[in-house]
């Protein structure tokens, strides 16, 4: 039973609909919580408060007024703009990220879809966002935006590499690209984690995997797509009210996809960190939500704390540091497979 | 008609849709990114006969790698949307030609082909098999086409560099 959802409602229409709707029923209320979050820790980290006053309690109810207030904005189509790719560009970047919650298990009863090449999917899938991010650059016609586009498409496609890479080497250790094989090979206690070295070299996987992931999702140290103080805002220059809002739905989306992929390759996914204790169907989601919240607080820790890199900068690290590291890493890690038997 | 065939016959429809969007349409921008839907569709209908390999290898190569590389190609050149698309009977031969040979041979393996109607078969896992073949039965071919992109990447690479060293 891998989607209970499609155990009780059948996998006709109607099952296949639900939990299909089930992650965004989840999407929203992290992006809103995690908002909220980055609002705070940005603060601190700069020795200010932060918002306060909505909602008495520390601004909790900030997120909440920010949405009403995108919402409510008007939507603007500059005249020199391409209409229709404009207006469908927003869409794609978010189906693009989206697309990938179909393959994450959550927990051992609910997986989206249980496919063989869950892993291999994701990966696939992220090319959407390129080209969304593409097509609303081009489409805004102006030239932030273009030149912000093409910054992500270098960037984007630059790290898909070694962040591949870096995921291959897991599959080779278990031998499937299904998600819930790999989190079924780390099950027990914390130390089973491929992190904690059950096997040797994947902590230098894990590193070269998160630094990957990192630029794939266009935050700080690898915001250069949207660089406010050279290009505005990049490929969203134009865009306001509800389709900016998609885009930052988007990004926000896709740091739990990254999250919870490294989770699953390296923190042992919906498996509890101790053992049979406090595992099952429902523990399994609070402990892979609870072990991506962890990772998405680490992204939001670097991006106040790293500057900005140069793209020349960008490009050595990805090319000339992180690809050769990882092609030595799967040749150390297939070594130890093949040797092991 | 069940769900599958609702599913086919609505990918085949924005497969094809979309194709033609590929080749009528006068904006080259348009045309690259109706590229997107015939490669999606095509991918969906791999999905639909069990090839899920190579579908989502379809969407990893054509949408991520060829489809960026062409749009990327279309942004970098100035004015490139704008280009006039020429006409004439001189213009006109040599695609009318290549195009007649392409449909000719496959409207020949259509007809000559026999298409035994068998029913869905069960799936079979697909990644597994595909690996062990490449590395045993097809392992030259294989490596044929590793060398040949190890080529086109030094290839690449020489073309990228050539202002530098000349400077020097």
């Amino acid at each position: 039973m891998h989607n209970f959802i499609t155990y009780y409602l059948g996998s006709g229409f109607w099952g296949s609909l639900v939990s299909s709707v089930l992650p965004l029923v989840y999407i929203m209320p992290y992006a809103l919580v995690t908002m909220w979050l980055e609002l705070k820790i940005s603060a601190h980290m700069q020795d200010r408060l932060g918002p306060m006053r909505t909602g008495k309690w520390h601004g909790w109810a900030q997120p909440l007024a920010d949405v009403t207030k995108l919402l409510q904005k008007e939507d603007i189509i500059p005249t020199a703009a391409d209409k229709v790719l404009y207006l469908l560009a927003p869409a794609l970047v978010f189906v693009g990220s989206y697309a990938a919650y179909a393959a994450i298990p959550f927990s051992p009863a609910y997986i989206g879809s249980d496919i063989n090449l869950g892993i291999f999917y994701i990966v696939a899938v992220s090319a959407l966002v390129v080209l969304g991010i593409l097509m609303a650059g081009w489409s805004s016609n102006n030239k932030w935006s273009l030149l912000g586009a093409m910054r992500t498409a270098a960037q984007l496609v630059s790290y898909e590499i070694p962040s591949s890479l870096a995921i291959l080497a897991v599959v080779m250790v278990v031998g499937s690209f299904n998600l819930n094989d790999v989190c079924a090979a780390q099950s027990g206690w914390f130390w089973n984690w491929f992190v904690f070295g059950k096997f040797p070299f994947l902590f230098i996987t894990f590193i070269i995997y998160f630094i990957a992931s990192l630029a794939e999702t266009n935050r700080a140290p690898f915001d250069i797509p949207e660089a406010e103080s050279e290009l505005v805002a990049g490929y969203h220059t134009e865009y306001s009210g509800m389709r900016f809002a998609f885009f930052y739905l988007a990004e926000y989306a896709n740091m739990f996809v990254v999250a919870a992929v490294a989770s699953v390759l390296f923190f042992g996914g919906w498996n509890s960190p101790f053992g049979a204790y406090l595992s099952g169907p429902v523990w399994g989601a609070f402990w892979l939500i609870s072990k991506g919240m962890v990772l998405v607080f680490i992204q939001i820790w670097l991006r106040w704390t790293l500057p900005r890199f140069r793209v020349d900068q960008l490009m050595y690290l990805s090319w000339k540091i992180l690809t050769p590291f990882a092609l030595i890493n799967i040749f150390a890690v297939g070594l130890w497979v093949v040797l092991r038997g | 008609m069940d769900w599958y065939d609702i599913l086919f016959y609505a990918f085949a429809v924005l497969t094809i849709g979309s194709a033609i969007g590929v080749v009528f349409s006068r904006n080259i921008v348009y045309a690259a990114f109706s590229l997107l839907f015939t490669f999606f569709g095509v991918a969906a209908l791999y999905v639909l006969l069990s090839a899920d390999f190579i579908a989502i290898t379809q969407i990893l190569l054509y949408v991520g790698g060829v489809l960026v590389l062409i749009v990327f190609g279309i942004m970098l050149t100035t004015r490139a949307q704008k280009v006039e698309v020429k006409q004439g009977f001189i213009r006109l031969l040599p695609p009318v030609l290549v195009a007649g040979i392409i449909a000719g041979t496959l409207i020949g393996v259509l007809t000559t082909t026999k298409w035994p109607a068998a029913g869905l078969a069960p799936y079979e896992e697909t990644a597994r098999p595909i690996g062990a073949l490449l590395m045993t039965t097809f392992v030259l071919p294989f490596e044929l086409a590793s060398i040949l992109l190890l080529v086109a990447l030094i290839g690449a690479v020489i073309i990228a560099r050539r202002e530098k060293t000349r400077r020097v």
